[in-house]
This record gives structure tokens, C-alpha cells and sequence, in this order.
């Protein structure tokens, strides 16, 4: 048996006593130790995950209640709270933060017998795009050690596509989770917002980021959502979805669905290899039964701007209380006066971080805030009214994820705007709160293309029924590390 | 001409928890950071949940206050750094896009006119700094995060005060109206708090802050208001700053310029989505409201005929009112009410005078009655009434005791008589042409009867014997 099998696989092989959960565990564990210094995607790792195998085993062996996944290894970005463990952020501001409570997600994966493999790399405080602004070094892409795994989420993506793990957490603030599917070649969904309870996530963008599942298949990501949705009494902004199980009727196909390519996202600025992917999946998905007609976004052009604007705003105040004086990293704070304190404290924060914070604090401050802020709430009712009028047309709608190919590491990192382009794909769901999902579809000069699916608020499994449609037409090529 | 205006923070200590955390909302009694909670010091991954409750009794204050309530209310941050604020923001209400606060544009009735309440809105409370020496001299400072959380009602209003005396009047309704409606406890150290802002002749707007009681208040304008004056006398321009009260000086001293004034940079709470406020429960809040003191006042004046400055003592303060409320059969109405705002006070006026008083309604209806039926005098009700706030003992027992019985039989007050007229000879002799000197006679019989005797026959019987001279 190797590590490459799906979730669901894991699951059944469990079931039918092919494999122990201890014997994959230890493989997977191996598996770490031996690609880790190649990829860096773990921050830190858990050390009782053989424990924890053995005792699922003696479960599954006294015939007692097993959670649904059975063992299952996970890992969490290091941007959610792990009680026990710790969550850092990727910053120094961090570095020896231990949280007394499990993020709710946690919790529930915990409360369905999985095992938390360990905490996974990103980008500062989620800020990135391709998990070079970690405190602890960047995370490489396994179809090119020299390339970057995209971001924030970059840990999640690559300890999924690596075979690390089974299944990641991420969080996508403005494609977080998409970027890294995208880049490395794994499944990732961005659910609605209120979909998945945010308790426990470290807070970046509070009213645009969401928790969102990476796997190998699109079956395992609905199998995540499942455990992961719904409401959650310590999330006042979490929805109530009746617990549907969305890995029913997955493959209902999506034969006389109505599918809307967003113009603005194929167009100018588009690698020509990912547009040539694009437009072979968009004739695959007509091939499927689907109708594709063209649909124009056109306020999307100012969602990167906005999106910055907004994100950075939320930011500038979720990270002011970052001051190292009731937890953080060991810093003496002997003979500072409070302010001078705080100050020096505070420029242990990275440069992406510092960068957005004062841009936040600026679009917020008097005689800015109309001009900068508000305006950019104002783009985003008007990207949120131009989606809702889409979804009077079509069903879905389809883009590529990135623009462009994965690049080599360090080959951006002094471009910001650059950087901040690269998410002009995937913002438009946050701003918009809609869910979407990332699908691998091929690769280019060896380096992997996702495309990606949006649906409107709520409509996960028919987003996750289109996404399986398309990801089974695959045949793409193992991981070359 | 004078304008202050109020900034009053009134903790809901009535709730059972925070306002965005299960801790205890009234968080005296604890050890210093046991009432604490990943939500309430801003833990990273910790959300704010918010209280149900918290907003219904905001609702009731604001309607209270006869503010309107909005359809939709919002949260928004405040940012600042400041050690006793965890999150370094302050989840708060902020009417500058649009009125989203829980209340708007209230108005109550003082005296002769009307204070104007610009905005009520629901925030919580910071933590405490705790100082080893002065502030300005500390070497430590402590933090404790048991208050942070606590929610907080803020009431601003217009500068519509004209006088500290004003100013005092209407804390004495919103400290009783908050009581009265069961959402705070006012005599709980900390539980209101007052800032004034002061100008004098549209001059610049000084703020006051820190004045640690209540009472402190009214100073703290008078002094501030006389600084001004003085200042403008002599032709000395006042700069717009916020000035802290020196409680042990007396005094206010400038804190800082309004040039420093720091930008909050308010953006709303992602994190607490739209609140929305049903027609229905403004109306069921509305209809289960208190009735108000304004009313209650005017009621007691209509319905019993109580004269208005005791109906005002009496209906300020809900402890007497209750008494009276239960106490009177509406025939003994005025006597209850007379009892009490002069008798009883002085000796119910404390909570810890309250705590200890033995007096049930009961008392009170059977000593009015008693006094309207001419079994005890007035005089000997006050000296029951002091004897029953501390034994609890039933009046018949008391009036046994302490021999309080009402004298009013002629023979033995013709007795007394008698005696007075052998020691008072002088003034019996005045008493012929000089109409006061009957009352200096009267008062001696009270004395001699301690009180017991009834006043009027009393009169008449002294009036038959100068005749018969």
C-alpha cells in the first residue's frame, strides 16, 4: 500500500482491515522526515501522532464507536488554534504562542478520530500569496523544488500534494486556499462565508476569510466539509445549512447546467499556456452536457484594489494586539516604559505584515476613510449585485485560478503589486462571500494548472458536483518527489 | 451662558455575563484575573458572541429615555493602545454612517425643560490598571482583566445642562430610572460614571474625566465652570482640552490638548453581524416598561393629592416609592407618604441602612392609620417609627412599651393643665393678650406628656381656662 491513495480510499482501506491506521501513520510520518528538508511545508509536527494511530487501532479492534475518519492524518495551517500545540502564525510575534483551545474545526476533526499530523507553513499572519514571507523560511512547490506552492495556504497544498497528509486545512482570505491547490496540483475549496465556523482561525480579514478543506480529490474535500460546516455557537457569523452530506450524489453530473466564463479573467494578462488549459477544460465541461456562454464581471477589475483596501483595513486592527506582553515569544521586558515597549515589540512583525498594517491604518484614518475604505465597500456590493445578476443566467461560473504558471522563489518577493495581482482571480468570491473551488486540470512544462468553479452563497454541492465532473476526466501524472 | 454635556457610562451589572463572553458580568469579588476567558482578554482565534440579553436591557434604556430605537444596529471598533485593552480595540457603537446605535435622539423632562439624548449605544467595558503609588510616578503597573467585557451602556447627551444642579437632577433620575428598569445597580463602586464637557459663552469645549463618584460631579462642574468664568475675566483664551478631576485637591488639571486627540479609526465589527430589532419587541419592551418617574409623580399628585415636592422625593427613589406603593389604601395615602419622606428618611437612606431595616409595609399602614385615628400623635408616630426600623416589632407592642398611647381624655390633660398653669405663672399672665405665648403653654404640655397629647384638644382646653380667669 502507498500514501498516494485518496482519502476515501484511506477510509475504506481501514474498513476492509487492509492497512492499520498505526501502519499509515508511521509511513506518513516517514514520509515527512524524508521530503520535509526538500519542501518545508510543517512548522512543527505532532509527536504523539503514532500514539494517537495506535490508540484509533484499539478502538477499531475492541469494536468500539470510531469517528468518521478513522485515523485519518490532517494537518492545520499554523494559523488555526491547536490546544497543546503550537499555532504561530509563520511569525516571531508568535513563535512560542500556545493556544488553551482547539479551533472549532479542530475540534470537530478531532471528535471524529483524526489525527492532527502537525501545523503547516504560511505566509505571516496569511499574508501572501506564495508562502515566501514566513518567519521560518519559505515552502517549495514538490513539482519544482526551485518554484513557489502559491499561498497563503502553501504548507496545506504542498503537505497534501507531497503525500504528507491526506487532507489540509487552509484558510483563503483572497485565494488563499485556491492558489496553493492551483499551484500544486491538489483540490481546494473556499466555502461561503459562514459556512465554516471561524472560531479558533487567527484573525487577518474577519469579514472576508473562510477555513476551507485541500485534498487529492474532490470527494475528500466534500468529505472534510462535511465534518467541518455548519453552525457554531462560538461564531456569531456562521449559517445554519442543515448538514447536508455533500459527498451524495457527487457524480450527478453536470449535463444541462449553465456554465458562465468570466471574460475578464481569460483575457489580458493571462499566461497563454493556462488560457490554452482553460479554454480545453471549458470544451471538456460542453463535452459533459454543460452550456458555456460568456459572462462579463467587469467590476472584478477593481476587486484586487478593493480587496487590499479592505483586508488591510480588517488587518491593521486584528493585529494590534500583538504587543508580546500576555503571550508571544521570549522578549524581556525589563526597563521599557509601555509604549517604547510596544514599539519595539511590534517591529518583530515581517515585512508583508508591517506593509499591509500601516496601509490598513491609513485607509481607515480621518479625512481617508471615504475615500479609500468606503469606497471599496462600495466595489464590493457592486462585484456582490454583479455575481447575483450572473446567477440569475448561469449556474456556475468558470475561470482559471492563477493567471499565470507557478514562479521561481524569490523572482516576485520585492514586487508587491505584482504579487497582489496574482490574486485577481479568486478575490472576487471573498469580497463577494461565494463559494469556490479549485479543480487540478493539467500541467505545463511540468508545472501544475487548477481551474477553478464559483457558485453562488450555499450552493457548495452543486459546486462540488461540477468540480468532480471535471477532476475525474483528469489523468495527470504523480507527484516527482 | 454655561452648557455642559453628559458622557455617562452605566454598566448592565444586572446580566448574568459579558457582553461577548460567558464570564460574569458583575465581576466584583473576583481575584485579580479569575474572571477571565480567551474571548474576553482577545486571545488569538477567540470571537466576540453577543449577549441577547444585553441588548434588550440597552433596548429598555433607550426607550427609557425616549430615544429611538433603530431597526438594524451595528457594532463598530474603536482603535486604540492602551494596557487595559486586550484586543487594542474596543468593540462600540458609532452613529457617523447612519444611526445604528441601540438608542437616538431621546429627550427627558428636568424641571422646567428638556435634556436632549443624542445616542445611547452598547460597548464594553475595558480592563483595570492597577498602580503601585501615583500614576504618574508608577514603577509597575498592574492589569486586571476581570472587568474587560462588562457591558457598558454610553448615554451622550446634548449640551443642554445649564447648571451643575441641573446635571445633579438628572443623574438622580437615570441612576433611579436604571434601577428601577433592573439593569444596574448604580450604588456598585464604578457601576456610573459621569464625563461633563463644559464651555461658557460658545468658548471652547473643555472635557472632564476621571471623577471617580458621583457626587464629585456637580464639584467638578462648579469648579470648572468658576475657572472658565475667571479665565474670561481676564481676557485669557480657553484652549478646547480634556481636564481630569484632582479628587483630592478638588480641582480640575489639564490631562491633554484636543490637538492630541487621538483618530479612533472607526470601521464596523465584521464579526457581529446585523442586529436586527423586531417592531414587536420594542413594543413588548415598551409595554412591560417601568412606569416612569416623571409619571409615577404626577400620578401621586393626581390620584392621592400628595403635594408635589413630596411626590418628587418619593417617586426618585424607587426603594420609597415601592414602600409607599405597597403601604397605602389610598385613604392613608398622604400620611404613608409623609412617613416616609420625612420620618423614614434619615433612616432608610443607604443601602446598607436598607439592608438592615426592619420595617415591612405593614408598619407603615398600621402607624398611619393609628396617627388618622387619633390613637398616637404624630410626634409619638415619629418615635415608634424609630423604634420599628430597628426591632421589626408590631406597632400595638410598641405603642404598650413605650407608653406612646395618645392622651386625650379632659381629665387628665386638665391635670397637666393644671400643673403648667401653677409653674408658668408669668406666661399665663402674657398668655391673656399675647396669642403666642398660648403656644409657648401648649408646648409645655407636649413635654410633659412627651408628646402624647392631642394638640388641638389640648389648645381648646388652655383657651377655656385663660377665658375663665
Amino acid at each position: 500500500m502507498g500514501l498516494e491513495i485518496s482519502a476515501t480510499q484511506y477510509l475504506q482501506q481501514i474498513k476492509n482491515g487492509s492497512t492499520s491506521v498505526e501502519e499509515y501513520v508511521a509511513k506518513t510520518l516517514e514520509r515527512i522526515k524524508k521530503v520535509e528538508k526538500k519542501v518545508h511545508a510543517f512548522i512543527s509536527v505532532n509527536e504523539n501522532a503514532l500514539t494517537q494511530a495506535k490508540q484509533v487501532d484499539k478502538k477499531l479492534k475492541a469494536k468500539e464507536k470510531v469517528g468518521s475518519c478513522f485515523g485519518m492524518p490532517i494537518s492545520i495551517k499554523d494559523n488555526i488554534c491547536t490546544k497543546g500545540m503550537k499555532t504561530t502564525c509563520a511569525s516571531k510575534m508568535l513563535e512560542d504562542f500556545v493556544a488553551p483551545y482547539d479551533a472549532t474545526v479542530v475540534s470537530r476533526l478531532k471528535s471524529q478520530d483524526s489525527i492532527i499530523i502537525g501545523k503547516v507553513n504560511l505566509d505571516e499572519f496569511a499574508m501572501g500569496s506564495t508562502t515566501e514571507f514566513s518567519y521560518f523560511g519559505p515552502t517549495k512547490n514538490p513539482w519544482n523544488t526551485g518554484y513557489v506552492p502559491g499561498g497563503s495556504s502553501g504548507g496545506s497544498g504542498v503537505s497534501v500534494s507531497a503525500l504528507e497528509c491526506l487532507a489540509s486545512l487552509g484558510s483563503d482570505t483572497g485565494g488563499s486556499v485556491r492558489s496553493p491547490a492551483s499551484f500544486c496540483s491538489v483540490v481546494g475549496l473556499k466555502p461561503t462565508y459562514g459556512l465554516v465556523s471561524r472560531y479558533g482561525l487567527v484573525s487577518f480579514a474577519n469579514s472576508i476569510e473562510q477555513i476551507g478543506p485541500l485534498a487529492r480529490t474532490v470527494e475528500d474535500v466534500a468529505f472534510i466539509l462535511n465534518i467541518i460546516s455548519g453552525r457554531d455557537s462560538h461564531d456569531n457569523t456562521t449559517l445554519d445549512n442543515g448538514n447536508p452530506d455533500y459527498t451524495k450524489d457527487l457524480d450527478a453530473g453536470i449535463s444541462g447546467k449553465k456554465i458562465g466564463i468570466i471574460s475578464e479573467m481569460i483575457g489580458d494578462g493571462v499566461d497563454k499556456d493556462v488560457a490554452a488549459a482553460t479554454n480545453r477544460a471549458i470544451s471538456k465541461l460542453q463535452r459533459l452536457g454543460a452550456e458555456c456562454i460568456p459572462v462579463s464581471i467587469d467590476s472584478a477589475v477593481h476587486s484586487v484594489a478593493a480587496y487590499y483596501t479592505i483586508a488591510s483595513a480588517e488587518a491593521s486592527s486584528n493585529l494590534a494586539r500583538y504587543d508580546n506582553v500576555r503571550y508571544g515569544f521570549n522578549f524581556d521586558l525589563e526597563g521599557y516604559e509601555f509604549n517604547a515597549y510596544i514599539s519595539k515589540t511590534r517591529s518583530s512583525f515581517g515585512p508583508e505584515v508591517t506593509r499591509r498594517m500601516l496601509l490598513g491604518a491609513f485607509v481607515l484614518s480621518a479625512g481617508y476613510y471615504g475615500k479609500y475604505y468606503l469606497k471599496a465597500q462600495k466595489v464590493r456590493s457592486m462585484i456582490k449585485s454583479q455575481l447575483d445578476e450572473a446567477f440569475k443566467k448561469v449556474d456556475l461560473l468558470v475561470a482559471p485560478t492563477m493567471p499565470i504558471l507557478p514562479f521561481k522563489i524569490g523572482e516576485k518577493i520585492d514586487d508587491p503589486l505584482t504579487l497582489y495581482l496574482l490574486d485577481i482571480n479568486t478575490i472576487i468570491a471573498n469580497l463577494a462571500g461565494i463559494p469556490a473551488i479549485s479543480v487540478p486540470y493539467e500541467l505545463a512544462h511540468g508545472l501544475p494548472i487548477g481551474i477553478q468553479f464559483f457558485a453562488n452563497a450555499m450552493q457548495e454541492k452543486l459546486l462540488l458536483q461540477a468540480a468532480y465532473a471535471l477532476h475525474k476526466t483528469t489523468n495527470l501524472p504523480e507527484v516527482p518527489i | 451662558l454655561t452648557k455642559i454635556g453628559l458622557e455617562i457610562h452605566c454598566q448592565l451589572t444586572k446580566l448574568e455575563s459579558k457582553l461577548f463572553c460567558s464570564c460574569k458580568a458583575d465581576y466584583r469579588g473576583f481575584e485579580p484575573n479569575a474572571n477571565i476567558c480567551p474571548v474576553c482578554i482577545g486571545l488569538p482565534g477567540s470571537l466576540p458572541i453577543l449577549n441577547q440579553n444585553a441588548v434588550e436591557k440597552a433596548a429598555m434604556i433607550s426607550i427609557a429615555l425616549g430615544c429611538k430605537v433603530p431597526q438594524k444596529i451595528g457594532f463598530f471598533r474603536k482603535n486604540y493602545f492602551y494596557p487595559d485593552l486586550p484586543k487594542s480595540f474596543q468593540i462600540t457603537q458609532y452613529n457617523a454612517y447612519g444611526p445604528t446605535s441601540i438608542g437616538y435622539d431621546g429627550k427627558v423632562p428636568i424641571e422646567d425643560k428638556e435634556i436632549r439624548i443624542r445616542r445611547i449605544q452598547l460597548e464594553e467595558d475595558p480592563g483595570r490598571l492597577i498602580y503601585e503609588g501615583s500614576s504618574e510616578k508608577t514603577q509597575v503597573t498592574l492589569v486586571d482583566y476581570n472587568r474587560a467585557g462588562t457591558p457598558l451602556v454610553e448615554i451622550v447627551t446634548e449640551p443642554d445642562f445649564e447648571t451643575p444642579k441641573q446635571v445633579r437632577l438628572f443623574l438622580n433620575i437615570l441612576a433611579d430610572l436604571v434601577e428601577n428598569l433592573g439593569v444596574s445597580d448604580p450604588s456598585l463602586e464604578g457601576a456610573l460614571r459621569v464625563d461633563g464637557n463644559v464651555s461658557i459663552d460658545k468658548g471652547n469645549r473643555v472635557e472632564i474625566k476621571n471623577v471617580g463618584s458621583f457626587r464629585d460631579i456637580e464639584k467638578a462642574l462648579h469648579f470648572e465652570i468658576t475657572r472658565q468664568q475667571s479665565l474670561a475675566e481676564r481676557n485669557i483664551p480657553i484652549p478646547a482640552e480634556t481636564r481630569h478631576w484632582d479628587e483630592a485637591r478638588k480641582i480640575t488639571v489639564s490631562a491633554r490638548s484636543k490637538e492630541e486627540e487621538q483618530d479612533y479609526r472607526y470601521f464596523p465589527e465584521a464579526d457581529i453581524p446585523t442586529i436586527l430589532i423586531d417592531k414587536t419587541v420594542i413594543e413588548r419592551l415598551g409595554r412591560n416598561m417601568p412606569e416612569s418617574i416623571i409619571s409615577k409623580k404626577e400620578r401621586y399628585i393626581k390620584k392621592y393629592g400628595i403635594p408635589l415636592q413630596v411626590a418628587e422625593v418619593l417617586s426618585s427613589d424607587k426603594f420609597y416609592s415601592d414602600l409607599f406603593e405597597q403601604a397605602n389604601n389610598e385613604k392613608n395615602a398622604k400620611e404613608i407618604a409623609n412617613l416616609i419622606t420625612t420620618d423614614l428618611k434619615g433612616f432608610a437612606d443607604t443601602k446598607e441602612q436598607r439592608e438592615q431595616l426592619k420595617l415591612t409595609p405593614k408598619h407603615l399602614t398600621d402607624l398611619a392609620d393609628a396617627i388618622m385615628n387619633n390613637k398616637i400623635t404624630r410626634n409619638s408616630g415619629k418615635i415608634a417609627l424609630q423604634e420599628i426600623v430597628k426591632t421589626g416589632k408590631p406597632l400595638s407592642e410598641i405603642i404598650s412599651s413605650l407608653d406612646l398611647g395618645h392622651v386625650d381624655d379632659q381629665s387628665s390633660l386638665s391635670k397637666v393643665i393644671d400643673d403648667v398653669f401653677v409653674e408658668e405663672q408669668k406666661a399665663v399672665a402674657e398668655a391673656k393678650n399675647d396669642p403666642d405665648t398660648i403656644n409657648y403653654l401648649v408646648g409645655k404640655v407636649m413635654k410633659k406628656t412627651k408628646g402624647k397629647a392631642d394638640p388641638s384638644l389640648t389648645l381648646d382646653l388652655i383657651k377655656k381656662r385663660l377665658d375663665a380667669q
